[in-house]
């Protein structure tokens, strides 16, 4: 049965529930704030989502009930919002004016100075203390990933994390008002399509995953919108119109997880920091690697599938997941087919995607009992960088220590995310030690021939992409060869 | 909050006089989103808005133009061109050499070649993407030493500071050692972009409300482009989002295209570039190469010492004199330099004009200073503390700097001592030695590194402010000074020296806006000069109005001046104690000016460029730094494990504002040596323009265990605002530490032996290749 269609936008803006019509599929969240509903507490920093300083909750529905999670609102479009809650820091300090407690604690440790990153501070440390009040040094860094400040040296900010920690968050606006917000939205939300035509075009938010493949079928053109994270940019930096646009992060069925014994099969709409707690306790070394792609905002928006169907050569998530052995699944119309993860990037911007055809879902097998498995990422800045190199690294050891197989997954170093099979075959079938490393290494420059960009030399990424055999082999043998800034985080390998 | 449940203030003590650690005045509207910036205002009816076009060529001749689609665009009104600018040149130092829009020739990929003005922004952003532009196509150099081979010229005179004979101490030197650095620049990133809103009055007036650090400067400018008398022009600046010097002139070029297309449309007109054309299209700290030339004893000090400083100073010469002027007086540092011979050469490139940026060229003079300091310790295998010791200018004797001022507040020995054993320095050296020992991988280094920076403006008339305070017959008082807000804390301050000097509450003094309509002649808020000036500026006017009320209660209660004390929120006359609201009632009813404004000027201070003698600086703020780190050999990643600092702050007016400078600046400082890189592709286009490219430290890079202590001993000398000393830039240098003990790391691989000449930023790929380097040489 076909979907009913509607055309207006349903949400809750603070304590208003809002409906609008013909939205432009290219209005950003931050835009509509600050120009339509002059809520001008909501800052544009960078208009990439990288500075934070536009960053707000939004409140969804879901299996677990309702999760406010932080976004960046520049690069959020607002058809992506249909049935969200979305809060602003407007929405924090009392009626009468009283500061509230992250609030209160920003002040009291001198947690401001120019002012301008500050509201989409108090927003991210609101978000982390709705969630664990009493989160330590690494969490508190963790979560302020995707805020810079260019005035504090942020040392007063992670002060007042701490101090609101101490106060219980149990009175807090949003969670005492979470059954009456939940009834609303569930309201809001009638299980249709979503149709708004504007002078800038068509946005559909379909109604299902069959629905979305009507509507792919319909509009093979179509850009397909899950987190915005990339699509964002086409729009605010190179104003790009990305109509027909079809917008995907409603769609539950996309964001399940799976667990057998072999595997995990992740939804094409899990985002980063839905699939982080199963991928790091199947795969417990990519934790780090999850830990550093953008930051918590970027995460709690940008989806796997997304990161593998925009094709970049720098995705942080294919290198590991090629490593492991992953397959992805991909539909148009009724019509589903697997292939191998490799298989799907053929060349710079061009995937094995045809029109109308979406991602559905990867399947990641879990290695085998005694594989060793890693993967590094190698950037400029620790964390919220775009990688030079992600390396990764998976070997299958006989009992007396050969290497039976092999599966080393690049990015950075070709035009896609690349296997290196000269230092693969050169691996397979000798011994686990340092002399076959060693004659291993030199065979990447026939695998590899990078590129110098800003982010590294091509001279640095060979060399580092050797070096970071070294470093699996090294930690294989049980020595400590990275730079952590908090060992008691990291995972064993 | 010291109001009495009666709601009277108490007459025992006031709430935020001096010396206080009171929060920034703004601190509550910042968290709640209500501090209101240019971009929240409410506009006037009709305000239309301008967005820029950027070359994209970094030097060619513009052979056409053709805007006829951007003309033709949606929404748009007006497309200005250089031909619509009257007086097309917004130089600072009016040299003609920097065009508000290019005209015929562009020299650097990104200068803005035209103005789209449209009814929003967003329109006037699409049409500014259609011009049709050709170019035909010239030689451009983007760096710094490709400039002086292709015999590029100055863009302004360059500096030579000589005292003794630096030839002849070098042929006679004990040892002697040539070495070259590269130094980066910087992006400011404040998290504000610039911005400004032009709304056009009657006749020739304008009003411009500008994010900029010197409203003074942009009226001037805004009035020579608009033809206006400066009394035509208005510039309003309550607050910016960050400045750090971005903000300084490179706001002129906004301020002047929203103005010129306000007066030609009669329509407000705000301009705000994406972050993108922002950083494209504004000057950053300048890069600089250094070549010096050292002679030294056994001993590591220094004998005589020829330096040659180059500055990548961009297409114009914007602030670029005095900026490598500064570097030029802080290679020194706090070492004695007997003999010395220093040279600037402030390179035109083809880039964007770099401008002032926190430091202002001191950072990097300072920083060839420490780098000479290093490599004599690596050269003689001594830790370069014990070198730095033997070097520090003395007391009384080998205190004279190369610009002939004498050093007569010098205490860094005592910073530097203190420091030492706080941090525990020498045996945490030994112990990372020691690890380094027995680690394959893993290195670590330690370093601790002084500043002497040294205070006022180098161009002495700058070092004036002005002030105006109003006393309200409630009681209450309406602060203004030329100083502007951009984040520093400078207007808490300033209340704070108002609250004491009329020893009233801070809630009494409200905080207005920057107008030049108001104090009249301001110089820049730069040079960490902000509360010297507009403090001293403030108590000037608050003691020409204490003095009329002093005389007032002589004359009105019959009691001599002693009589009469400014005491807490009340005036005591005899044994009388009034409350300073009523006190305040009677002087207004016996019609006494309430109302005074205020001027500073810094004593003592003058500065001959031509001699390269003088006394430039007031006086000198100190401060030290050690920290440590750790870095992996096989992939130059690395991270600052503790960093240790003892500041002289003199006297602080805020210590928690104070203590935010610090910290705040030498993150950033940190951020300059290591992840933030400014990189130039072959048709000289800026590739790192966004924080998606271009990466500042996080909360995850600040130093993981982060010591910071204000010397609270430390008093000023000379005759400052309380005795307290500037805070905005000297501890960005601190950051030097970070810099050396990332170059100790590395140089462990290879026994410490050779010094690794690390290039800044220290990136992950310039320490891997130094440790590549070094274990090829070892």
């Amino acid at each position: 049965m076909p979907a009913a269609v509607r055309n207006e936008l349903r949400f809750m803006l603070n304590g208003d529930v809002m409906r609008i019509e013909g939205a432009s599929p290219t209005l950003t969240l931050l835009d509509f704030l600050r120009l339509e509903r002059l809520l001008t507490g909501t800052k544009e920093g960078c208009a990439e989502g990288d500075c934070g300083a536009c960053t707000v909750l939004v409140g969804r529905v879901g299996p677990n009930g309702l999760i406010y999670e932080t976004v960046n609102a520049c690069i959020r479009f607002m058809a992506s919002l249909d049935g969200c809650h979305i809060v602003t820091i407007e929405n924090l300090a009392d009626a009468n004016g009283a500061l509230h407690p992250v609030q209160k604690a920003m002040v009291d440790c001198h947690g401001s100075q120019c002012g301008f990153c500050t509201p989409g501070i108090v927003m991210s440390l609101y978000s982390l203390w709705l969630d664990a009040p009493d989160a330590d040094g690494p969490r508190i860094e963790k979560t302020l990933q995707g805020n810079l400040c260019r005035c504090t040296g942020y040392e007063p900010i992670l002060d007042a994390a701490r101090a609101v920690g101490k106060i219980s968050n149990s009175e807090d606006k949003l969670n005492a008002t979470r059954t009456d917000v939940m009834r609303e939205l569930s309201a809001l939300l009638d299980g249709s399509r979503l149709e708004m035509q504007s002078e800038a075009g068509l946005s559909i938010v379909p109604a299902s995953v069959d629905d979305l493949a009507k509507v792919l079928e319909q509009h093979p053109e179509a850009t397909v919108v899950a987190g915005a994270t990339d699509v964002g940019l086409w729009v605010t930096k190179h104003m790009r119109a990305i109509a027909p646009a079809v917008f995907v992060g409603n769609l539950t069925e996309l964001q399940t997880i799976e667990e057998d014994e072999d595997g995990l099969t992740i939804g094409a709409g899990v985002t980063y920091t839905h699939a982080y707690e199963a991928l790091s306790r199947c795969f417990p070394t990519m934790s780090v690697l999850w830990d550093r792609i953008g930051g918590e905002q970027v995460r709690n928006m940008g989806t796997i599938g997304g990161n593998i169907a925009n094709g970049s050569p720098i995705g942080d998530t294919p290198p590991p997941f090629i490593a492991l052995g992953a397959r992805l699944t991909l539909q148009k119309g009724k019509r589903t087919r697997t292939i191998d993860l490799e298989d799907f990037f053929i060349d710079y911007g061009k995937q094995d995607r045809e029109p109308g055809e979406f991602v559905r879902s990867i399947y990641v097998p879990k290695p085998n009992k005694g594989d060793r498995f890693a993967v590094y990422k190698i950037s400029k800045r620790r964390d919220e960088d775009i990688s030079a190199v992600c390396a990764a690294f998976r070997i299958s050891l006989d009992k007396a220590g050969t290497v039976t197989n092999a599966r080393l997954a690049f990015g950075g170093m070709a035009a896609t995310p690349k296997r290196a099979n000269a230092v693969e075959n050169a691996l397979i079938g000798q011994p686990w030690d340092e002399s076959t490393v060693e004659t291993a290494v030199a065979l990447f420059e026939r695998d590899f021939a990078p590129l110098t960009d800003w982010r590294a030399s091509a001279e640095y990424r060979m060399l580092t992409t050797k070096n970071l055999l070294r470093r699996f082999y090294l930690e294989s043998q049980g020595e400590a060869v990275q730079v952590v800034r908090h060992p008691e985080t990291m995972a064993e390998a | 909050m010291l109001t009495r449940a009666d709601g009277r203030r108490s007459s025992t003590e006031i709430s935020g006089g001096v010396h206080t650690p009171r929060p920034h005045d703004s601190a509550h509207k910042h968290v709640t989103g209500t501090a209101e910036y240019i971009d929240d205002m409410m506009v006037p009816a009709g305000t239309l808005h301008a967005y820029l076009g950027l070359s994209e060529r970094a030097h060619a001749d513009i052979t056409s133009m053709d805007l006829d689609a951007v003309r033709a665009a949606p929404g748009v009104v007006e497309v200005l061109t250089a031909a619509d600018i009257l007086h097309n040149d917004i130089s600072p130092t009016h040299r003609d050499d920097e065009p508000v829009l290019a005209d015929g020739v562009c020299e650097f990929y990104g200068q803005p070649i035209f103005a789209v003005i449209a009814e929003t922004r967003e329109a006037a952003r699409h049409a500014s993407m259609l011009a049709k532009v050709e170019y035909a196509d010239k030689p451009h150099k983007t760096d710094v030493i490709d400039a002086m081979e292709a015999d590029y010229p100055h863009v302004t005179d360059p500096l030579k500071l000589e005292r003794g004979n630096a030839q002849d101490a070098l042929g006679s030197a004990p040892n002697r050692l040539k070495s070259e650095m590269r130094i980066g620049g910087q992006d400011h990133f404040y998290l504000e972009s610039h911005i400004a809103l032009a709304v056009p009055g009657e006749d020739d007036e304008v009003t411009v409300y500008s994010s900029t650090q010197h409203p003074t400067e942009v009226q001037h400018m805004v009035a020579a482009v608009t033809n206006a008398p400066s009394n035509a022009v208005t510039v309003i600046a309550r607050r910016m989002g960050g400045g750090f010097g971005g903000k300084e002139t490179q706001g002129n070029q906004f301020a002047a295209i929203a103005a010129v297309a306000a007066k030609r449309l009669n329509r407000a007109v705000k301009i705000r570039p994406d972050r993108d054309d922002d950083m494209i299209a504004t000057g950053k700290r300048h890069d600089f190469h250094i070549a010096f030339d050292v002679g030294f004893d056994d001993d590591g000090r220094i004998e005589g010492l020829e330096a040659l400083l180059a500055a990548r100073c961009g297409f114009s010469s914007d602030l670029s004199g005095p900026v490598t002027d500064r570097a030029m007086f802080h290679v020194d540092n706090c070492y004695y330099l007997p003999n010395v011979l220093l040279q600037s050469r402030p390179m035109k490139t083809n880039t964007v004009s770099n401008t002032a940026f926190r430091g202002f060229g001191g950072p990097q003079g300072l920083l060839c200073g420490e780098r000479i300091i290093e490599e004599i310790a690596y050269a003689l295998g001594k830790d370069p503390l014990q070198v730095r010791k033997a070097n520090f200018y003395g007391l009384g004797e080998r205190n004279l700097t190369p610009y002939h001022q004498t050093v007569e507040d010098n205490i860094i020995a005592r910073i530097v001592g203190e420091l030492e054993a706080s941090s525990d320095y020498h045996a945490r050296r030994k112990a990372i030695v020691e690890f380094n020992r027995t680690s394959r991988v893993i290195r670590k280094g330690i370093a601790l590194t002084p500043v002497k920076f040294g205070i006022s403006f180098t161009a002495t008339w700058y070092n004036q402010a002005g002030s105006l305070v109003h006393v309200y017959q409630d009681g209450s008082i309406h602060l203004n000074h030329g100083g502007t807000e951009m984040g520093q804390g400078l207007n808490t301050k300033v209340a704070q020296v108002v609250a004491e000097e009329f020893q009233v509450d801070l809630e009494t003094i409200r905080i207005t806006a920057t107008s030049t309509g108001k104090v009249p002649n301001t110089s820049a808020t730069a040079a960490s000069t902000g509360s010297d000036l507009n403090g001293m500026a403030a108590a000037n006017a608050c003691q020409q109005i204490k003095t009329r009320l002093v005389a007032f209660a002589c004359e009105h209660f019959g009691v001599p001046e002693n009589q009469v004390a400014f005491v807490p929120n009340h005036v005591r006359v005899g044994n009388q104690l009034i409350a300073f609201p009523d006190f305040i009632k009677k002087a207004y009813m016996a019609r006494i000016q309430l109302s005074a404004a205020g001027f500073y000027k810094t004593p003592k201070i003058h500065w001959d460029r031509a001699k390269g003698q003088g006394r430039p600086f007031f006086y000198y703020a100190y401060g030290a730094a050690v920290s440590e780190v750790s870095i992996d050999t096989l992939t130059g990643e690395n991270q600052v494990d503790r960093v240790d600092i003892l500041q002289d702050v003199g006297n602080s007016l805020n210590p928690a504002i104070d203590m935010g400078q610090v910290q705040g600046a030498f993150v950033q400082g940190m951020g300059w040596l290591t992840t933030e890189e400014l990189w130039w592709d072959e048709n000289g286009r800026l590739r790192t323009h966004a924080p998606s490219t271009y990466k500042i430290p996080l909360a995850s890079d600040k130093p993981k265990e982060f010591n910071v202590t204000l010397a609270g001993w430390s008093t000023n000398k000379e005759r400052t605002i309380r005795r307290s000393k500037a805070v905005g830039e000297p501890p960005f240098m601190l950051a030097n530490s970070v810099l050396e003990a990332l170059s100790m790391a590395t140089a462990s691989v290879a026994g410490y032996r050779i010094c690794p000449r690390l290039d800044a930023p220290a990136t992950p790929e310039r320490i891997l290749m130094a440790v590549e380097r070094l274990k090829a040489e070892r």
